[in-house]
């Protein structure tokens, strides 16, 4: 751990990007820059394209990259589940080959863990894989995968180990998307977009050393990747941009973003869009019913309470306390926020709630929240599974019976 | 309607989101002399005699521990806090129930002698109550059980070097045991927000006839006081009166959100552990699904009232403009997870929770005595959304 302190590290990052920031430099070879200089992720180890720095100064380069208009590295979709993975448990081959190509932006990865037949029962995947000679070789189906369609590189859970018990046999892996024995199928989802895939793996090649952790210890390291996802599902908005001089990489950064983000567009739609409320209350003329006022007031209650605790858990991880109870509730906090949205949303839309597409409020946007906020109580872990989560981790409640023991061979599935 | 604090030339200073370390160890040592000195068997012999607290142990809150002026200038013979510490007090207090007449002389007449006094007022009234030594409350309410300033028709009429008060408060908390009464009232022929001030008397002048009321939460007992021609003198002056009881109020209202938070937790705690301890179908009630989804639910809401009740305190400290709708926004907040709360940990004690040997009732009714004392949750509610410009 660095000892530095902010007022050094401020000083630090200005001088480092008075030096080196050039809005018309290429945007690739701007972010392997800051990628290489530790500045981009300086919560990172020194070794490893960061810093050492602690999360509460980390902030601090975010807001002084931000103030010079300078462009980050790539954070987007999984990308930084798939690094913490590496990072936490892959070789120092893995981490050579895929952290840089991560921040940059040139890879894009996703999450093959989903199957049809086990969802919340993560651990009962029945893709298997298969070592012969240099490879192992992938079977099986995996489902609800975002972004598969354009990713370049996946996070695989498949089954290496059927007589042992079902947590024990499976293995973790990296495994190229784009190779012929990967079918990706885009899926279309109720609101009409299609993010997510459904992937076949017939005979698909991953390279021995593409094995992340050991045999059979699978389950240990798909905890890691499911840890960092709850804990980003906090619904806090990043940092606003405080640009200065718009340079080409900006129109770079923006076309990339604009083709990446195509099939998500209706990811702010999912959170519940609570900015809106309040304008809309305005405009549908609703702020003068008195029923609709209370729903406006607990909704807003409810979602200032899940800001100010999220920022609880931060500012006590800032003072090095031990994690209370506020730092596990976030995604369960978000679910309830997006749905009270959806509902009063509706509410105030009225007879119109009818409608979608182009011609029906804001564009269709108040639309698309209706049919988008159920994502939220189902991906990365539905809120059934956080309550469990909650009740057993952070209550220290009696865990789940089991009905699942003994070789998986055996155990009860779809 | 804010009262946004123009009046106060404290400058507006960033919002915290946790607590430091001092008040951590205040918290701690509280808690500590709480356990010790206010466990339930106290509080049930407390809430069954008639002035419902125990003097020796208030004058060890004060000397030992200076609550009653946590939050007093130091010039006032006060401790020199603020909103955040007074906030872990009553935390602290609803957590234990501490059965004291802390509510009523601390946060409401302190604080209305430090709104709306003069500086001659402040040095004359606040030592006393600073230091335990007097029992002070403020009343606002009037048998119609409407909180806002502007239903109150106790008049004071100009007599003598001062007023003569006529009418009747009711809800006021400790008003049987109190030795210095403020009392919310407006200049005759006056209506609305206009000509309303705050007026002291002792207890016991001529004219104040005092009767305690059969409290449904006999932790806070409250009484009903009739004026008819008492002598009072006025606090403070007449422009300033309704910013200063409005002011009073959300302060309160801080105060009390705080309490709430504290008096949650308890509940989603007492439940957690009698879940985790009784056995049926050969298993712990805890390992039920349905249970288990209950108190992680609990979990969740009693976090975010927290959340609120924390933050209130903190932008009140930190003299952010928004504070009165946050404070609003606390009130409504803790009020419902704590009503939620306490029938969430009956409802999971089974029949035991039903029974008056269990302790749960006791918060049960302090949690709605205080979900309906200084405005329901949909009056502040719409309080919120009237700070908010909405
Ligand atoms: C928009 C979206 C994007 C997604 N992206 C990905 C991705 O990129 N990669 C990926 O691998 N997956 C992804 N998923 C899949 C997601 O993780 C699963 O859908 C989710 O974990 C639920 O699994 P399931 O669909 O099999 O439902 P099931 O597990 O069958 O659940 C059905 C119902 O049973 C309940 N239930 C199940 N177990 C329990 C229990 N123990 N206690 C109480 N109730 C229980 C559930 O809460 C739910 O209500 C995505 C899903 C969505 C909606």
């Amino acid at each position: 751990m660095s000892t530095m302190n902010e007022a050094e590290v401020r000083a630090e990052v200005r001088e480092w990007l008075a030096a080196n920031w050039d809005p018309d430099m290429p945007l690739v070879e701007w972010r392997g820059r800051l990628a290489d200089s530790g500045w981009g992720m300086p919560q990172w180890p020194k070794e490893w394209y960061g810093r050492g720095l602690p999360m509460a100064l980390a902030r601090v380069v975010e807001e002084e990259l931000a103030a010079v208009g300078a462009v980050g590295v790539a954070k987007s979709g999984v990308r930084l589940l798939a690094a913490a993975t590496i990072l936490e448990h892959g070789s120092d081959l893995h981490k050579k080959r895929y952290l840089r190509r991560i921040l940059t932006g040139e890879d894009t990865w996703c999450q093959f863990f989903s199957e049809p037949g086990s969802g919340s029962d993560l651990a009962g995947a029945t893709t298997r894989a298969e070592l012969k000679g240099d490879f192992w070789i992938v079977n099986g189906q995996k489902v609800w995968t975002t972004s598969a369609h354009h990713a370049d590189h996946g996070m695989l859970l498949a089954r290496t180990d059927w007589d042992a018990p079902k947590h024990e046999g499976l293995s973790y892996f990296i495994i190229d998307v784009k190779q012929p024995g990967v079918d990706v199928q885009p899926l279309r989802q109720m609101n009409g977009h299609a993010s997510f895939n459904q992937v076949f793996f017939t005979d698909a090649k991953v390279p021995k050393e593409n094995l992340v952790g050991r045999v059979g210890e699978g389950w240990k390291v798909a905890m890691t990747t499911l840890a960092h996802e709850r804990r980003g599902a906090d619904g806090l908005p990043p940092p606003p941009k405080r640009g200065t001089r718009i340079g080409r990489i900006h129109a770079e950064e923006r076309a990339e973003a604009e083709k990446a983000n195509q099939p998500y567009e209706w990811y702010p739609q999912r959170a519940g869009r609570v900015d809106l409320i309040i304008d809309r209350a305005k405009e549908t003329g609703t702020n003068k019913d008195p029923v609709v006022r209370q729903e406006i007031a607990k909704l807003m209650t409810l979602a200032k309470c899940a800001e100010w605790t999220a920022r609880r858990a931060r500012a006590a991880q800032r003072q090095g306390r031990p994690q209370g109870p506020e730092g596990s509730l976030g995604k369960l906090a978000a679910s309830h926020v997006a749905r009270a949205c959806a509902r009063v949303h509706t509410l105030m839309t009225g007879t119109a709630a009818m409608l979608t597409g182009p011609e029906s409020p804001r564009e269709g946007i108040i639309a698309e929240i209706l049919v988008s906020v159920p994502a939220v109580s189902i991906a990365g872990g539905t809120d059934e599974i956080q309550r469990n989560i909650i009740a057993e981790r952070v209550l220290e409640l009696p865990k789940e019976p089991r009905f699942d023991t003994g070789p998986f061979r055996n155990v009860r599935r779809n | 309607m804010s009262i946004a604090n123009e009046s106060t030339s404290e400058p507006k200073r960033r919002i915290q989101f946790a607590f430091t370390d001092e008040q951590e160890q205040f918290r701690t040592a509280l808690r500590r002399f709480l356990n010790d000195r206010s466990p339930t068997t106290e509080v049930r012999r407390l809430m069954a005699t008639e002035t419902g607290y125990d003097p020796a142990v208030w004058r060890q809150l004060s000397d030992e521990l200076a609550l009653p002026g946590i939050h007093v200038p130091e010039q006032y013979g006060g401790a020199g806090f603020g909103m955040v510490e007074l906030g872990i007090v009553m935390e602290e207090l609803g957590r234990s129930l501490l059965c004291a007449p802390y509510f009523s002389t601390a946060v409401l007449a302190a604080n209305a002698i430090l709104n709306a006094g003069t500086e001659t007022q402040k040095a004359a009234l606040l030592p006393d109550l600073a230091s335990g030594a007097r029992l002070a409350t403020l009343a606002i309410a009037e048998p119609d059980g409407d909180w806002n300033p502007a239903a109150i028709a106790t008049v004071a009429a100009p007599a003598g070097d001062g007023y003569r008060l006529d009418g009747v408060k009711s809800y006021v908390v400790d008003g049987h045991i109190a030795d210095l009464l403020i009392v919310a009232a407006r200049a005759p022929k006056t209506s609305g927000l206009e000509g309303l001030a705050l007026f002291t008397l002792a207890a016991d002048a001529s004219g104040v006839k005092r009767r305690q009321l059969a409290a449904m939460d006999p932790t806070r007992k409250i009484a009903q006081i009739e004026f008819s021609g008492a002598q009072a003198s006025l606090l403070g002056n007449f422009n300033d009166g309704a910013k200063a009881i409005e002011r009073t109020l959300d302060q309160a209202v801080i105060a009390l959100a705080n309490e709430m938070a504290g008096g949650a937790q308890t509940m989603l705690d007492s439940a957690v552990n009698y879940a985790k301890m009784r056995v049926q179908f050969g298993r712990t009630i805890g390992s039920f699904q349905a249970i288990k989804h209950k108190l992680a639910d609990l979990l969740l809401e009693v976090e975010l009232a927290k959340s609120a009740a924390y933050h209130a305190a903190q932008a009140a400290a930190a003299n952010d403009p928004e504070w009165p709708a946050l404070a609003s926004l606390a009130k409504a907040a803790t009020s419902e997870t704590y009503m939620h709360a306490a029938a969430e940990c009956i409802q999971i004690h089974g029949g035991i929770g039903f029974t008056w040997d269990n302790d749960t009732h006791l918060w049960f009714k302090r949690a709605k005595s205080s979900e309906v004392f200084l405005g329901q949750p949909s009056y502040h509610r719409e309080l919120l959304m009237q700070r908010w410009g909405v």
